[in-house]
C-alpha cells in the first residue's frame, strides 16, 4: 500500500511508542501537521518557542526513561531547537528531534527558511540524518529511537524535507533490523575480576555514582555492592537519586557545591569506583589534583568517557547494572568501621549551613518545606544556579529519576518546559518545578503551554531578585560589583494571572508550607512566588581552579577566625 | 610530536567525511593527513588518518572516532608490522642544464616523469613518508613549483585483515 512520508512518519512513531509530541507548527510541516488528526493516539503538545519543545522531550525522556519527541520546522523553529538538543546530548538524555526541512530541490539553494540543521547539529547530536530518500524514512526512523535509547543514550535529530513529507511509496518496511550499533554491555571478566580485588583490598574506598546508575536502572545493585563492602556513596550532580538520599552511606553530592565530607573523602580515598559518570569538572575540581592517591575503577558504557579527564587504574566498559551486579557477586563482606567513623567526623566538622536563618525567608528553607510536604514523594526539576545547588543539598532523593536538572550544559529555562515534560510523562507523580527568578523568564513562555493543555506542575520560584549564582561570584571574586545582575519585575502574580494560573507569593517562614499544601491541593498548575533572601549564598563552595578540597568560607566564618 | 596512523572503516554515506572533521576540529585533534576512498566491502571506505599527539591523545581519537554511529571500525597501527605508502606527484623548475639531473634523481628513488614541459616537469613517487620526504628534498634546489599529496596509507602486514586492534 502506498503512503505518504507524512504517513509513514506517524506510523513509525507510534510503533516506537511515542504518545506525545512536544511540537510548533510551519511552512515545510503544514503537510504533516495535515496528517497528525488521523493518528489520534498521538498527542500534539503545542509549545510556545521550539526551547521549550526540546526541553520538555529532554525532561519527558529523563522521567520516564523513554525517548521524548519534539518537533519544529524549517530555519528558525530548527534552530530554536538546538540549545535543547545540546542540552540533552550533554546530559545523556534520549530526545529524537524532528525537522522539517525545505523540499529536496530547494536544498543548497539558499532557500526561504533552509538551514543546515544537520550541519549545525553535527557535534551536538549522537547521530543525526537529512532523509533524501522518502522510502528509507521508516528505516531511519527505527534506527534513530534504537541510537538515542541504546547504549549512552542521546540525542537524535531527522531532517525530513517537506517534499518527502508529500510523496506516496510504497510503504512496505524494508525490515531491516540489524543495527550496526550494538554497545557493549558486559564487562571485561578480567578486569571485573581485578576491580573487585582492587575493592577486597581497599582501606578507605568511595564509590561516585552518576546518572549512568538511573540509565541503566541499575540502584538495586549499587545499594548490594555499598552495603556488602561496606563502601559509602557520593554522587555526581546528576547521579542524585541513584543511592537513597536518606541512607546513612550516602554522603551527599560532591563537586564545586558538594558536601565538605564528600569531597574529604573522595580526595582521601585509596579507592574509587566511578560507576556512569564523566568526571565533570565541576565534580572533580582541579583535575591534576584530584584524589592522587586513589586507585581509580572507572565503569562506564561510553568507552570514550575512560581516561578522558582523569587517568584511572582499572577501566571497565560495560552497562553500570551488570557490571555491578557482577562486581557485587565477587567481592568478600567487609566493614570499613575507621574510614566511615573519619568521614563522620569530618561532617560533624562542616555540617550544612543552617536552613532557618533569621527574619528573612531563606531559599534552603523552602527548598527542605517542599521535601517535608511532598514526603519526598515528588520528581523535582531545576533550572541553573543557586537554586539548582540548594536543591541538590536540601533535597533528600530516595527514587532514581526523581531529581531532574541541567546539569552539562547549565541551561536556565530548562526547568519550566522540562518539568511540563516530566508530569506529561509521569502524570499520576506530582511535579515541583524549582525555578530561578531569572531562569523562569527564559522560558516562561511555556506557562501557556502548561495553561492550555492543564499540565499540572508546581512551580516554586526561588525569588532573589538577582541572577543570584552569577550574583555570588561578583560578590566573592569581583568586590561586590553586582554588574548586570539585580534584577527588577515582572510581578510574577500578574503574570500568572495572565496566563490564567492560580498563584500565590510568600515571604514569610510561616507561610510557606500552607502555601506548599495549598498548591498541591490545588488541582492543575500553580506558582508559587517564594520572595526569599537576596544575598544568600551556596555553600560550601570549593575555590574555582582550585582542587576538591579548596573551600571558599563564608565572611561570617572568616570572621570568627580572625577574632 | 608522537605520530600515529589509525586506519577507520567508515560507511560511504554523504557527511561521514564532514563528522569526523568535525570531531577532529572540536576536540582539537591534529590531522595531518587524511586519506579516504572505497574500500574490499561495498558501501565502506576506508580512511587512514595520521595524528600528531601523546599515546592518551591517540587513544581518545581512537575512542571517539568509535563513538560515530557510521564509523564500523576503528584500529590504531602503532605497534603493529605495517606498510605505509604515500603517492605524490612534484612539479619541479628545470632548465636544458638541470633536466637530466633531475631525471637522474627520479630514476634513483623510482619516480616516473609523467609531463615534461620547457621550463618544468612533473614526477610521480610512491614510497614512504621518508623516501617521498627525501626526494622532496633533494629537489627543492632545482625549485618546486606544486606538490600535491594522496596522504599515507597504510595496512598490517600478513594475515590479520581489516588490521589492528579492534575497537567495536
Ligand atoms: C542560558 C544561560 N545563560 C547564562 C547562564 C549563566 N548563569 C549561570 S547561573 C546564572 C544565574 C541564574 O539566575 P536565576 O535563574 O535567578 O537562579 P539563581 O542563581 O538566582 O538561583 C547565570 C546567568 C546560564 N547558565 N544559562
Amino acid at each position: 500500500m502506498k503512503k505518504t512520508g507524512a504517513q509513514i512518519l506517524c506510523e513509525g512513531l507510534i510503533e516506537r511508542g511515542v504518545e506525545v509530541i512536544f511540537g510548533f507548527p510551519g511552512g515545510v510541516l503544514l503537510p504533516l501537521y495535515d496528517t497528525l488528526p488521523q493518528y489520534p493516539e498521538l498527542r500534539h503538545i503545542l509549545v510556545r518557542h521550539e526551547q521549550g519543545a526540546a526541553h520538555a522531550a529532554d525532561g519527558y525522556a529523563r522521567a520516564t526513561g523513554r525517548a521524548g519527541v519534539c518537533l519544529a520546522t524549517s530555519g528558525p523553529g530548527a534552530c530554536n531547537l538546538v540549545t535543547g538538543i545540546a542540552n540533552a546530548y550533554m546530559d545523556s538524555s534520549p530526545v529524537v528531534a524532528i525537522t522539517g526541512q525545505v523540499a529536496r530541490p530547494f536544498i543548497g539553494k539558499d532557500a526561504f527558511q533552509e538551514t543546515d540543521i544537520t550541519g549545525i547539529t553535527l557535534p551536538i547530536t549522537k547521530h543525526n540524518y537529512l532523509v533524501l530518500e522518502t522510502e528509507e524514512l521508516a528505516q531511519i526512523i527505527e534506527e534513530a529511537f534504537h541510537i538515542a535509547l541504546e547504549g549512552r543514550p542521546g540525542p537524535v535529530l531527522i531532517d525530513i524535507p517537506r517534499d518527502v513529507f508529500t510523496e506516496e511509496v510504497e510503504a512496505e518496511k524494508l525490515g531491516i533490523t540489524n543495527h550496526r550499533y550494538k554497545p557493549k554491555t558486559g564487562g571485561h571478566t578480567v578486569q571485573v575480576e581485578k576491580a573487585a580485588k582492587t575493592i577486597d583490598s581497599a582501606r578507605r574506598p568511595i564509590i561516585i555514582s552518576g546518572r549512568g546508575i538511573i540509565i541503566s536502572h541499575a540502584a538495586q545493585e549499587l545499594t548490594e555492592l555499598s552495603s556488602k563492602a561496606q563502601i559509602p556513596v557520593t554522587t555526581t550532580l546528576l547521579g542524585i537519586g541513584s543511592f537513597p538520599g536518606s541512607s546513612p552511606m550516602n554522603l551527599g553530592m560532591l563537586g564545586m557545591h558538594g558536601a565538605k565530607h564528600a569531597n574529604l573523602a573522595v580526595n582521601n580515598a585509596d579507592v574509587i569506583i566511578a560507576v556512569g559518570m564523566r568526571f565533570d569538572d565541576r565534580a572533580t575540581a582541579r583535575f591534576d589534583s584530584f584524589a592522587s592517591e586513589a586507585k581509580i575503577i572507572h565503569i562506564d558504557i561510553d568507552p570514550a568517557e575512560i581516561g578522558k579527564n582523569i587517568a584511572c587504574t582499572i577501566p571497565i566498559v560495560g552497562d553500570a547494572r551488570v557490571v555491578l551486579r557482577e562486581i557485587a557477586r565477587l567481592i568478600q563482606p567487609q566493614t570499613h568501621d575507621g574510614w566511615l567513623s573519619q568521614i563522620r567526623e569530618w561532617q560533624e566538622e562542616h555540617p550544612l549551613p543552617d536552613v532557618e536563618g533569621g527574619e528573612e525567608l531563606l531559599p534552603q528553607y523552602v527548598i527542605r518545606k517542599i521535601w517535608e510536604v511532598t514526603g519526598g514523594d515528588t520528581i523535582i526539576v531545576t533550572g541553573v544556579g543557586q537554586h539548582q545547588m540548594w536543591a541538590a543539598q536540601h533535597f533528600t532523593c530516595d527514587r532514581p529519576g526523581s531529581f531532574i536538572s541541567a546539569g552539562g550544559l547549565g541551561t536556565m529555562g530548562f526547568e519550566l518546559p522540562a518539568a511540563m515534560g516530566a508530569k506529561v510523562g509521569r502524570p499520576e507523580e506530582t511535579v515541583w518545578c524549582i525555578a530561578g527568578d531569572g531562569g523562569f523568564q527564559m522560558t516562561i513562555q511555556e506557562l501557556a503551554t502548561i495553561a492550555q493543555e492543564n499540565i499540572g506542575v508546581k512551580v516554586a520560584v526561588i525569588d532573589n531578585r538577582f541572577l543570584g549564582m552569577v550574583r555570588q561570584w561578583q560578590e566573592f571574586f569581583y568586590d561586590e560589583r553586582y554588574v548586570a545582575t539585580p534584577l527588577s519585575g515582572p510581578d510574577l502574580m500578574k503574570i500568572a494571572e495572565a496566563y490564567g494560573i492560580s498563584s500565590q507569593r510568600v515571604g514569610r517562614r510561616e507561610e510557606v508550607v500552607p502555601a506548599i499544601r495549598r498548591a498541591m491541593e490545588h488541582p492543575g498548575p500553580f506558582i508559587i512566588d517564594f520572595i526569599v533572601r537576596s544575598e544568600e549564598n551556596v555553600y560550601p563552595m570549593v575555590q574555582p581552579g582550585g582542587s576538591l578540597t579548596d573551600f571558599v568560607e563564608p565572611p561570617s566564618k572568616i570572621l570568627s577566625l580572625l577574632k | 610530536m608522537e605520530k600515529h596512523i589509525i586506519t577507520a572503516l567508515v560507511e560511504d554515506k554523504p557527511g561521514v567525511l564532514n563528522r569526523i572533521a568535525s570531531l577532529f576540529r572540536r576536540r582539537g585533534f591534529n590531522i595531518q593527513s587524511l586519506a579516504v576512498g572505497s574500500s574490499e566491502q561495498p558501501g565502506l571506505s576506508r580512511m587512514t588518518i595520521v595524528v600528531g599527539g601523546n599515546s592518551r591523545v591517540v587513544e581518545q581519537v581512537r575512542k571517539q572516532l568509535a563513538k560515530l554511529i557510521e564509523v564500523i571500525k576503528v584500529s590504531d597501527l602503532s605497534g603493529e608490522s605495517f606498510v605505509s605508502r604515500e603517492f605524490v606527484l612534484i612539479k619541479v623548475k628545470t632548465n636544458r642544464e638541470t633536466r637530466g639531473e633531475i631525471i637522474q634523481l627520479a630514476e634513483i628513488f623510482r619516480a616516473n616523469i609523467v609531463d615534461v614541459a620547457p621550463d618544468s616537469l612533473i614526477a610521480e613517487v610512491t614510497g614512504d613518508e621518508e623516501k617521498v620526504e627525501s626526494l622532496i628534498g633533494l629537489l627543492r634546489r632545482f625549485g618546486i613549483k606544486e606538490i600535491a599529496r594522496t596522504g599515507c596509507l597504510a595496512m598490517t602486514r600478513g594475515e590479520r585483515s581489516g588490521n589492528g586492534k579492534h575497537l567495536l
